[in-house]
């Protein structure tokens, strides 16, 4: 079996693939233009929420200040809110987020203080609604400080020490590096792009080379000629891994440039809290490679898959709509992989795009289990493999080529 | 030399069962001569070409191009023949050049071969003006042209046509038709399928006409004339093929 004329049908797909305006698009100039799109956008909403939300105070209505005085003073005092009087919608106010949330005091609350039970200091929010949680999580920071304070006074006047109300303290201290911390999150979300770029890059070539051969009336001219259905099919096939390589390969990198860029200009410095570590990861050139030899089963997988799909449409408008169901199976196990508390398993390992996507978080994050990692490679090589030979057998199909 | 030794062709259809779009079709085109299969739409002309072109396998039956044999050895017999149908299209991105050295290579010539091939041709068939254009800016004329060249480019012995002037205006189908006359005269066999009587009238040597997947008749335009007793050759073929078309009607 000569393989001469698989590489003359490459050659011919390859000129006219690099003639397509539509497959450049999708195979170079998303995958470039994608990151650098989707963070810039990101980290300015980000910045843009994040600097509003310091700079705005909460607002909180008191009801019943005058149970209260030193409460409200103490309240009045934090940063963070902004103390309403009364007034009688209070309730509807919450529920039109014109406050965030609203502190009643009980009747004699001051008065009764320490010395007998001074009843529920009640906060009414809206449930479910982020910045009426947080409202409510200032008013209580605000007012725990101040149960302290009275706590402390009532001891300091029974001559008791103050450690008899907090015998220690406690505190969380994060001993992960920032590598690991960020690199799970940022795992996941390299898999899930991953897998689409290789998916969505070879997507159009894939159609365009069997649908939209049928479509154009080509199909029958090629199969005229003395090329062997077998032959044709893999230098068909090796142009959309090509297209799939090329994408997944310039996202890869593209990534890994602009996680330099961030690092090198302090791009995300706005978005953390000071004193902990920037929001950063570096991803090293093993990790890059890494990541990229797992792309080419996945492409293979997938370029198969498109092809043997592809062929049984008529025109390349039937190959999309049978092509769109596909995306979404295919990134339900990526997004799977990013729910947190899902780890690598000898079972997960070898469930298809899961395993990759699972793996990918643990590359990233700099850990190389080599007994998985070879597992994953071999399995997706095999279900390659199955779908590659799939893919041969419809091309011999009469049914499926001249389908009416 | 195209021998057709009962060659038959079946389809699974889910509403009428199993229909049999070739039914035992035996012939022989011999070199130098050109075969007419003639017949209405759906008859069995294209089925019949395209498993002599071996795009379709047979059912049952085979036929022999140059003596390889369509079944066992298809990739050998595709080789012998050059197929043409106003369905063969061309690469949009691909310049005219560019397509009939794809399918040189394909045919398995080497690169000066090849270089030799395409430029007898393009001289030939006064093709240098548009070489280098692509072929979706190519006009019908040209794109045809094109497409003899094609078929031209491994010099086949045997010349495979499906109605290749249909929905050509009169110019571009009169290119097409001085072509085959021109492979009859190089001394290919070839067979052409059509439905336009003055075609056949103008070119063919055999005619063969076929309905229902069925040869019913076969033979010279003389001979034809005189066994049905009818000058005009449409009158031949309504009275060859009307009665197994009422049949088909009243299935």
């Amino acid at each position: 079996m000569s393989l001469r004329n698989v590489g003359i049908v490459y050659r011919k797909e390859l000129r006219e693939a690099l003639r397509d305006r539509r497959t450049l698009i999708t195979t170079i100039l998303v995958p470039l233009l994608m990151l650098p799109v989707l963070t810039v956008g990101f980290i300015g909403v980000a910045s843009m929420v994040v600097g509003k939300a310091k700079e705005q105070k909460a607002k909180v209505m008191v009801l019943g200040a005058a149970n209260a005085p030193d409460a409200v003073a103490q309240l009045r005092q934090s940063k963070k809110i902004e103390v309403l009087p009364e007034a009688a919608d209070w309730k509807s106010q919450i529920g039109e987020k014109t406050i965030g949330a609203a502190v009643e005091f009980p009747p004699d609350f001051q008065s009764n203080l320490g010395q007998r039970p001074a009843g529920t200091v009640k906060i009414y929010i809206y449930e479910g609604e982020l910045k009426s949680g947080l409202t409510a999580g200032a008013v209580e920071e605000s007012l725990k400080d101040y149960r302290d304070t009275v706590v402390v006074e009532r001891l300091a006047a029974n001559h008791l020490p103050k450690e008899l109300a907090k015998p220690f303290d406690m505190k969380q201290e994060n001993v992960a590096s920032a590598q690991k911390v960020f690199g799970a999150v940022l795992g996941g979300m390299i898999a899930y792009l991953l897998i689409f770029m290789c998916l969505n890059g070879g997507m159009h070539p894939a159609i365009d080379l069997t649908a939209g051969e049928k479509e154009r009336g080509t199909m029958e001219t090629i199969l005229s000629s003395p090329v062997s259905r077998t032959h044709l099919v893999l230098g068909k096939f090796l142009l959309v891994l090509t297209a799939s390589l090329t994408t997944a390969g310039l996202l890869i990198l593209s990534l890994s440039g602009w996680l330099l860029a961030i690092r090198l200009f302090h791009l995300t410095d706005g978005l953390s809290d000071a004193g902990q570590p920037p929001l950063q990861v570096v991803m090293g050139p093993l990790a890059v490679l890494s990541v990229f030899i797992m792309a080419i089963p996945l492409a293979v997988l997938f370029s198969a898959g498109l092809i043997t799909i592809a062929l049984f449409a008529k025109s390349h408008k039937e190959a999309q709509s049978y092509i769109a169901p596909l995306m979404f199976l295919v990134v339900i196990p990526s997004v799977a992989a990013m729910l947190p508390g899902v780890d690598l398993t000898p079972k997960l390992a070898i469930i298809p795009l899961l395993n990759v996507s699972l793996l990918c978080k643990e590359l990233v994050t700099g850990v190389y289990h080599w007994n998985y990692i070879a597992l994953i490679f071999l399995s997706t090589c095999l279900y390659a493999a199955g779908v590659l030979f799939l893919a041969v057998k419809m091309f011999q199909r009469e049914s499926v080529l001249f389908r009416s | 030399m195209i021998e057709a030794i009962h060659l038959c062709k079946r389809f699974q259809d889910k509403k009428r069962g199993e229909v049999r779009a070739v039914d035992d079709v035996s012939f022989t085109c011999r070199p130098g001569e050109i075969y007419g299969l003639l017949g209405a739409n759906g008859a069995g002309k294209t089925t019949t070409l395209r498993m002599l072109a071996t795009i379709l396998e047979p059912t049952d039956g085979t036929a022999r191009l140059c003596g390889q044999d369509v079944v066992e050895h298809p990739e050998a017999a595709r080789a012998q023949c050059g197929f043409l149908s106003t369905a063969t299209a061309l690469y949009p991105r691909l310049t005219a050049q560019e397509m009939v050295e794809y399918f040189g290579r394909l045919n398995g010539l080497d690169e000066s071969t090849l270089k030799k091939r395409v430029d007898e041709i393009f001289a030939r068939l006064d093709m240098n003006d548009f070489r280098d254009r692509r072929c979706d800016k190519l006009s019908t004329g040209m794109k045809q042209k094109t497409s003899i060249a094609r078929t031209l480019v491994h010099d086949p012995p045997v010349m495979i046509f499906d109605e290749p002037t249909l929905g050509l205006d009169i110019m571009t189908a009169r290119t097409i038709i001085e072509f085959i006359r021109e492979c009859r005269q190089r001394g290919k066999t070839v067979i052409f399928s059509t439905h336009v009587m003055r075609e056949v009238e103008k070119l063919c040597d055999v005619v063969g006409i076929i309905q229902n997947g069925k040869l019913l008749a076969e033979g010279t335009i003389e001979q034809l004339r005189e066994r049905y007793g009818e000058q005009d050759l449409e009158e031949v073929f309504v009275k060859i093929v009307a009665p197994h078309f009422a049949a088909q009607e009243a299935r």
